[in-house]
């Protein structure tokens, strides 16, 4: 299943998800280390009014706002990625 | 090259040690002597301050807070010296933690790196950093209990053989496993590395003669390229790549799961920043918190100690003693035990009525920390503090403003960025009335109604708002985006509470303190030469035609500048309507910070903003409460 990149502000709650980007910047450093990076399965725990989100990743939670998770590119997570972990 | 002395080791531990490494600088070296030392690396929250209590014997806290990163923190075991440094996610200059980190790991002997093991994704990158570094790492695997319980499985013994480095398994809360790190520190090796990396090294190698060194300008660390006089690298992504690569394969071997449960934690943190079920959460915490700081300690205990203690006991005691020995009346006389007397008002001030309200905060915000809640906060109100150039983070200094704004005002170190720090120390300045004042306010508005109350509050929280809003637009940049780890949620640990309260108290007092005195002092002096007066009548006429209010009241501005509840205090007996009262206390809250707060802020925001700030609030508490004055009465 192919569909359009979204930025992760826009990612609805609940949904698996598979990054296609990361912007540029120290941000991107800091995002690597903890593992969130292009081609990373994650899920999105919650989206708070404003677009802060909140993600899983294994089991790290990670809170993003707004200004750094309209950068980050996601593709909804095919269907045989749904069945690994997030 | 450097070898230690053998026997002094041997009566110590009893043990044999070999080591051998260079050292390209000296600095806190020379205190180790001869021993061997170990860092002591880890993420933030994975209980590395209790190993480090454990083997050291000492209490410490270096979690990521204000202050107390910059001191170097010691202490020895068996023959070690060992090293805390703050939790940080890798290695390199993005924050002054991470800084103080990679110094300490590159003067060190040996690492001895915790890692949270529920989360050994987000953890092993660094341990991997580390290992890339070519330092002697041993992994101390913490939280297994937690491991066990939500029935994880991993495989240590092929975890050691992928990282090439002893791995122990503990749990630090109950100490188990702790017995092993004497014997595991011994075992401490250099791990494994992609062969590609040793290849990249080569040629950086021949001009640092470090690894470690080499490794961090290959990674873009400017201020250790800066060092060898070289250029910055620009492998950071290619080697954090590999890196994230080869721990996602290391993951992927040694962690099995086993019918996964999800625990009343992991809920209650979901539901803490869901906007329904966590803002009522957060006016939960927020009673809570004013029940036990605004009601039991700022009310009652405060009032004990304030009163029958510092005023009834301590003062006249002390003033006759200062009797006998210096005559009554006299200058000195005056300063030391007069009306702002420096032995008399201010110690009463900081033992009897700040003391007590620090430590109650600092306890309040260390529970709200230590169960994984202040985060999950942070996450909450990003958004609406992102309105004010802030993320979410600046929620920290904002809530301990409440307590006292200069303790709230050394808080701001924590934000990320000077932008942030500037509007967060502006808005604390401006807009946040103290517990000491808040008392004194919520006092008077108690006999001015409920329509005073309102006006009141609504006024406040507009110019909270608008000072926000307003340096926002007018200062450069933007503000830097939420990016946070919210780490589980769990019980606190009420001896780790207990020692971190203590800890931060007394680093607060210890830093403020002095210009408490400072301030005193100050105003001391402004009284003998007749200054005051003079400020005074100055202030007169705005006090009677623009604000209304009788000519008393300006006495009240004079004083608030000295600390902000004595000011609302000489309200008390004035006779004011209602909107009188409001107008005033409007004004009070407005006006200038308190001395000792407003030092703080020189000394942490420079000169310059604290005077731009500092006549602000003239300008907007007069202007405020003067358009308000114009408005009710």
């Amino acid at each position: 299943m192919i569909t359009n990149p979204v930025a992760l502000s826009k990612a609805a709650k609940g949904s698996r998800l598979v990054i296609v980007e990361v912007p540029e910047g120290r941000a991107r450093a800091q995002l690597l280390r903890l593992g969130v990076t292009k081609g990373e399965l994650i899920r999105c725990l919650e989206r708070l009014p404003g677009g802060t989100v909140v993600i899983l990743k294994h089991r790290q939670e990670i809170a993003i706002g707004v200004g750094l998770a309209a950068h980050i590119l996601v593709v909804h997570a095919g269907a045989e990625q749904q069945g690994r972990r997030s | 090259m450097r070898k230690h002395d053998q026997s002094t080791i041997d009566t110590v531990g009893g043990h044999e040690h070999h080591h051998v490494e260079k050292h390209s600088h000296a600095g806190y070296r020379q205190a180790a002597m001869d021993r061997p030392t170990v860092a002591l690396v880890g993420n933030p929250n994975v209980g590395k301050s209790l190993v480090f209590n454990y083997l050291s014997g000492l209490y410490v806290d270096v979690s990521n807070y204000p202050g107390t990163t910059v001191e170097l923190i010691k202490g020895s075991y068996k023959g070690y010296e060992i090293f805390d440094t703050p939790g940080v996610y890798g290695i390199s200059s993005f924050t002054a933690e991470e800084a103080v980190t990679r110094d300490i790991v590159l003067e060190s002997d040996l690492i001895l790196n915790v890692v949270d093991a529920v989360h050994l994704e987000r953890d092993l990158f660094l341990t991997q950093q580390l290992i890339d570094m070519g330092k002697k790492v041993v992994v101390v695997l913490n939280l297994m209990d937690e491991v066990r319980s939500i029935g994880l499985e991993i495989d240590t013994k092929l975890l050691a053989s992928s990282l090439g480095v002893p791995v122990i398994e503990t749990t630090a809360t109950t100490k188990e496993g702790f017995d092993s790190i004497e014997g595991a520190l011994q075992k401490a090796r250099t791990g494994e590395r992609s062969s590609t990396l040793h290849h990249r090294l080569h040629d950086m190698l021949k001009l640092t003669g470090s690894e470690a060194e080499a490794l961090l300008i290959l990674e873009g660390d400017e201020s250790t390229a800066q060092r060898h006089g070289v250029a910055p690298g620009h492998e950071r992504e290619t080697l954090y790549i590999e890196r994230r690569n080869r721990v996602n394969l290391i993951i992927n071997a040694i962690l099995s799961e086993r019918n996964i449960r999800t625990r009343f934690a992991t809920l209650a943190g979901r539901w803490a920043v869901n906007p329904w079920t966590g803002i009522p959460m957060l006016l939960l915490a927020l009673y809570l918190i004013y029940l036990f700081v605004g009601k039991l300690v700022a009310t009652d205990l405060v009032g004990f100690t304030e009163n029958t203690i510092g005023h009834e006991l301590w003062e006249p005691w002390i003033r006759g003693v200062i009797a006998q020995v210096i005559t009554p009346g006299s200058a000195l006389s005056t300063l030391l035990v007069g009306e702002f007397g420096v032995i008399t008002l201010t110690i009463t001030y900081l033992l009897f009525l700040l003391l007590p309200l620090v430590i109650a905060f600092y306890l309040s915000l260390a529970l709200m920390e230590d169960s994984g809640y202040l985060p999950r906060l942070a996450t909450l109100v990003d958004r609406s503090l992102n309105a004010l150039g802030l993320n979410g983070a600046a929620i920290i200094p904002l809530i301990l403003g409440f307590g006292c704004v200069t303790m709230a005002t050394i808080t701001t170190r924590l934000l990320g960025t000077e932008r942030e720090k500037t509007i967060a120390a502006a808005i604390l300045q401006f807009a946040i009335p103290c517990s000491a004042q808040l008392a004194v306010v919520a006092a008077l508005l108690a006999g001015a109604g409920f329509a005073a109350m309102l006006i009141y509050s609504i006024t406040i929280f507009i110019i909270f708002v608008a000072v926000g809003t307003i340096l926002h637009r007018v200062l450069p940049g933007s503000a830097t985006p939420l990016l946070i780890d919210l780490p589980p949620m769990r019980f606190p640990r009420l001896d780790n509470v207990a020692r971190k309260t203590a800890y931060r108290s007394y680093y607060f007092m210890k830093e403020a303190t002095p210009w408490f005195f400072a301030g005193a002092l100050g105003v001391g002096l402004l009284q003998l030469t007749g200054l005051l007066t003079v400020w005074q009548d100055l202030l007169e006429p705005l006090t009677t035609r623009w604000l209304q209010l009788p000519r008393e009241a300006s006495t009240a501005f004079v004083m608030g500048m000295v600390r902000r509840d004595f000011g609302a205090a000489g309200l008390y007996h004035l006779s004011l309507s209602q909107y009188q009262i409001v107008v005033a206390l409007v004004t009070i809250t407005l006006f200038t910070p308190c001395i000792a707060s407003f030092m703080v802020m020189m000394k942490e925001r420079g000169w310059r903003e604290a005077f731009t700030v500092w006549a602000g609030t003239w300008i907007v508490a007069f202007l405020v409460g003067g358009l308000l004055s114009q408005a009710l009465l």
